[in-house]
């Protein structure tokens, strides 16, 4: 009896694929100045567990516990509204993106939703900042950009995979392409769509707490407000507002989206 | 629907909406100032060589920042993974110790996932000072949440028959799980991590606003001075550095998958 | 002594079925080593859970039970599992992972013996490679060796699932139903192959099955199982076709039984 020839165990572009991705490893830690020995030296370790003892106990008092309301406040309606304005943008451009008015079409709005996703939103906001002004507003318009181009691109190729039997049939039919949009496509596509935007939504949460950073609002500045005058026990109390908020809005979303799927 | 249309009025005026801003003189002004700063971008010898030694970091960030989490997301997963555990098998339901540490570990990593990065950056710039070692560390710490989250959803549900099997007939819980639900889930794992890694490198340019290094801290400081061109070139550069990454994750994916 | 059961009752494991329902009742069951005994019974007897519990996989609820002479569900929670590595399982439905290449997934039966730094290295590289040819060549399936098991038909998966038993190194065998996608004759085969190694190690082989002529003809001990009680156990010679049709009496599998009555009148 003949016995099967192994394979080679070293498929040699794999090989090379792992070295290739061990030497990414290994420059990066190399080529930093990582100062791992300062970080574990006695002062280092005093200094820090100082500075975080400066954090606890976290201020509450009842005037600034109203501030921070107000500030997630902000921070919800940023992203909110934010999430709400790329949906619509979103759609509007999907549907070009999706080659419903042609190849050339398709690859310039892909384009411009690629190059609005790739830049993150708080590029964006520290960009819009010059034309909005400080505070929420800026926040807002980054999200909705960069949104856009996340979502443009997510619904784009759902509306490109959806069944073309619905609404083939209603152009058939006569329909025009914006009756047979409304009629066939979104209903069928409506779940879907909903689904990434919540999801989207869970993210957007999280870049609004922080956009304030660079002065766009909500929580995220009042932060970085307190962090730099060393109130570290407000700048507490804003932490873990935020995570709560984020945790909140990711437990809401994901219930939401259990039902929009469930039924 | 109603409810939607009810609260957008309080969200407008909370989120301080106001289109009109975007028009009034001055505002159109600066932007329109700003704007044309941006053509032609800046292409000087050395200006670009610093920009590449800037992108370097940035990836070399991101690259150290993944590793580190991914090396404390393999423990915290396994600690969070149900199906390898051999008291369930037996009578149906963990035993109390058991129970305990999956709790611990998920909690672990919900509390690691659910503060943002860029504060933890915020607050590492402020115990290891200026630096790209804030940012490594702020990746590590997050990532490590959201990978082991995920991974440990992915193992959950990956058919659990095969490694049950191994369980049963005495194998380590460890090897039952390399050999049995492995081969199955690991293309998902592969393709989580290498999109985790494009995510990494967004946020290491974001982290260098707040002194992370890299090139967030280069258009930070070319934002504060309103050069335009240069920051017209690092949006350029940024823009086909993160659409590289992605062909580079998308190889990674086919070929490792 | 293989296995001794004494008023043995056992729960159903999964949640559909309320806790206080039993799939085991009252089970007394004496086992001697290098014993070879088929488990016959309808759909949802029991055969399974009784297999399971045999391996201790799953834990009884009242009844005393010893395997190799100690009793597992007194020791504490790692002799147990060292216990269980001198028993092999084998369900119903093979455990083979789809993307993996048939000699590991046949070598995973020898996972109990390696150390775990051998365990890696032959995940990379497989060691003994000939006991997994070996094994592979009592069914047939040798030339499969380096095949990804996707690209199996059923029967050579349920047969691969057999090499793995091959290379464990298990003194007791708890086969459910191995014959289930196999055609008569690659049946005949592949049991004959599993009791010569059974014999050859003087190891226990509890097998299920549904073809009950086989288990009649193959097997000197018949144990019969219906709604998780013991219906009969007894030397093959002493089973009658009227014990057999009041087994499956009643159930869907009766018509299965009645169309192997050729065979057993033919005995």
């Amino acid at each position: 009896m003949k016995r099967p020839a192994p394979p080679s165990v070293f498929d040699f572009s794999t090989v090379a694929l792992l070295a290739a991705l061990l030497a990414l490893v290994c420059a990066s830690f190399f080529s930093l100045t990582l100062k791992w020995s300062e970080l574990f030296t006695d002062d280092a370790l005093r200094s820090s567990l100082e500075f975080l003892r400066g954090f606890a106990p976290p201020e509450l008092a009842w005037p600034f516990l109203i501030k921070i309301a107000a500030g997630t406040l902000e921070t919800l309606s940023m992203s909110a509204l934010g999430t709400g304005i790329a949906f619509v943008l979103g759609i509007a451009l999907a549907l070009p993106a999706s080659g419903r008015y042609g190849r050339l079409a398709r690859s310039f709005i892909r384009l411009l939703l690629n190059v609005l996703r790739s830049i993150p939103e708080l590029v964006w906001a520290v960009i819009l900042l010059i034309a909005a002004g400080l505070g929420p507003f800026a926040g807002t318009l980054a999200l909705a950009v960069h949104t856009t181009g996340v979502l443009g691109r997510l619904f784009a190729d759902a509306l490109e995979n959806l069944p073309p039997a619905p609404e083939t049939t209603l152009r058939i039919n006569g329909a025009s392409p914006m009756a047979a949009f409304f009629y066939a496509v979104l209903p069928q596509a409506l779940p879907q769509l909903m689904s990434y935007t919540l999801y989207r939504w869970e993210n957007n949460i999280r870049a609004a707490a922080i956009l304030g950073v660079v002065g766009a609002g909500g929580l995220g500045q009042m932060l970085k407000f307190h962090l730099s005058l060393f109130q570290m026990q407000q700048a507490a109390s804003v932490i873990i507002a935020m995570m709560l908020m984020i945790t909140t809005v990711d437990g809401f979303s994901f219930w939401l989206r259990r039902k929009i799927n469930g039924k | 629907m109603a409810v939607a249309m009810i609260l957008l009025f309080p969200i407008l005026v909370s989120g301080e909406f106001k289109p009109w801003l975007l028009l009034d003189a001055q505002s159109l002004g600066a932007t329109g100032h700003f704007l044309a700063s941006f053509v032609p971008p800046a292409h000087s010898r050395e200006f670009l060589l610093l920009i590449l030694a800037a992108t370097w970091q940035t990836i070399a960030i991101a690259t150290a920042g993944l590793t580190l989490a991914l090396l404390g997301a393999i423990p915290l997963t396994l600690l969070a993974t149900e199906s390898l555990s051999v008291s369930r098998m037996e009578s149906g339901h963990m035993r109390p110790a058991g129970v305990a540490i999956r709790q611990s570990a998920r909690w672990l990593l919900v509390l690691l996932r659910s503060v943002p990065e860029l504060v933890w950056a915020l607050l590492l710039v402020r115990i290891v000072g200026l630096g790209p070692t804030a940012g490594v560390l702020a990746i590590a710490l997050t990532y490590s949440g959201m990978l082991g989250k995920v991974y440990a959803e992915i193992l959950e549900s990956t058919e659990s028959h095969v490694s049950e099997s191994l369980l049963k007939n005495g194998s380590g819980r460890l090897l039952a799980l390399l050999y049995g639900t492995l081969p199955a889930s690991a293309s998902e794992l592969v393709s989580y991590t290498t999109f985790r890694w494009e995510c990494a490198i967004r946020g290491s340019v974001m982290m260098g606003f707040v002194g992370a290094g890299g090139l967030g801290q280069r258009m930070d400081e070319s934002m504060k001075m309103l050069a335009g061109d240069e920051v017209s070139t690092m949006l350029v550069i940024f823009v086909l550095l993160v659409a590289c990454a992605d062909l580079i994750s998308t190889f990674l994916r086919k070929r490792l998958g | 002594m293989s296995f001794e059961l004494r008023g043995v009752s056992v729960r159903y494991a999964s949640a559909k079925h309320t806790p206080s329902d039993l799939a085991l009742k009252d089970i007394g069951l004496s086992i001697k080593q290098g014993e070879q005994i088929a488990l016959i019974g309808p759909s949802g007897a029991g055969k399974t859970t009784l297999l399971h519990t045999l391996a201790c996989a799953h834990s009884i609820s009242s009844g005393e039970f010893s395997a190799f002479g100690v009793t597992p569900w007194t020791l504490d929670h790692g002799e147990r599992h060292a216990l269980r590595a001198r028993f092999f399982l084998a369900p119903q439905t093979p455990p083979l992972p789809p993307r993996q290449r048939v000699v590991t997934a046949v070598l995973a039966g020898r996972l109990p013996q390696w150390s775990f730094w051998q365990a890696i290295a032959s995940l990379i590289r497989p060691n003994d490679t000939d006991v997994a040819y070996e094994a592979l060549a009592r069914f047939n399936l040798q030339d499969k060796l380096y095949a990804r098991v996707d690209r199996l038909s059923g029967g050579e998966r349920q047969r691969c699932g057999m090499a793995r038993l091959l290379v464990s190194n298990a003194d007791a065998f708890l086969v459910d139903e191995p014959l289930s996608a196999l055609d008569p004759a690659l049946s005949l085969q592949t049991l004959a192959a599993l009791q010569q190694e059974a014999t050859r190690r003087s190891a226990t082989l509890v097998c299920s099955m549904h073809q009950v002529e086989l288990a009649l003809a193959h097997f000197p001990r018949i144990v019969g199982l219906r709604d998780g009680r013991i219906v009969f156990d007894a030397a093959r010679t002493a089973v009658t076709e009227a014990m057999v049709l009041a087994l499956y009496r009643n159930t869907d599998d009766a018509v299965a039984v009645v169309a192997t009555q050729t065979y057993t009148d033919a005995c």
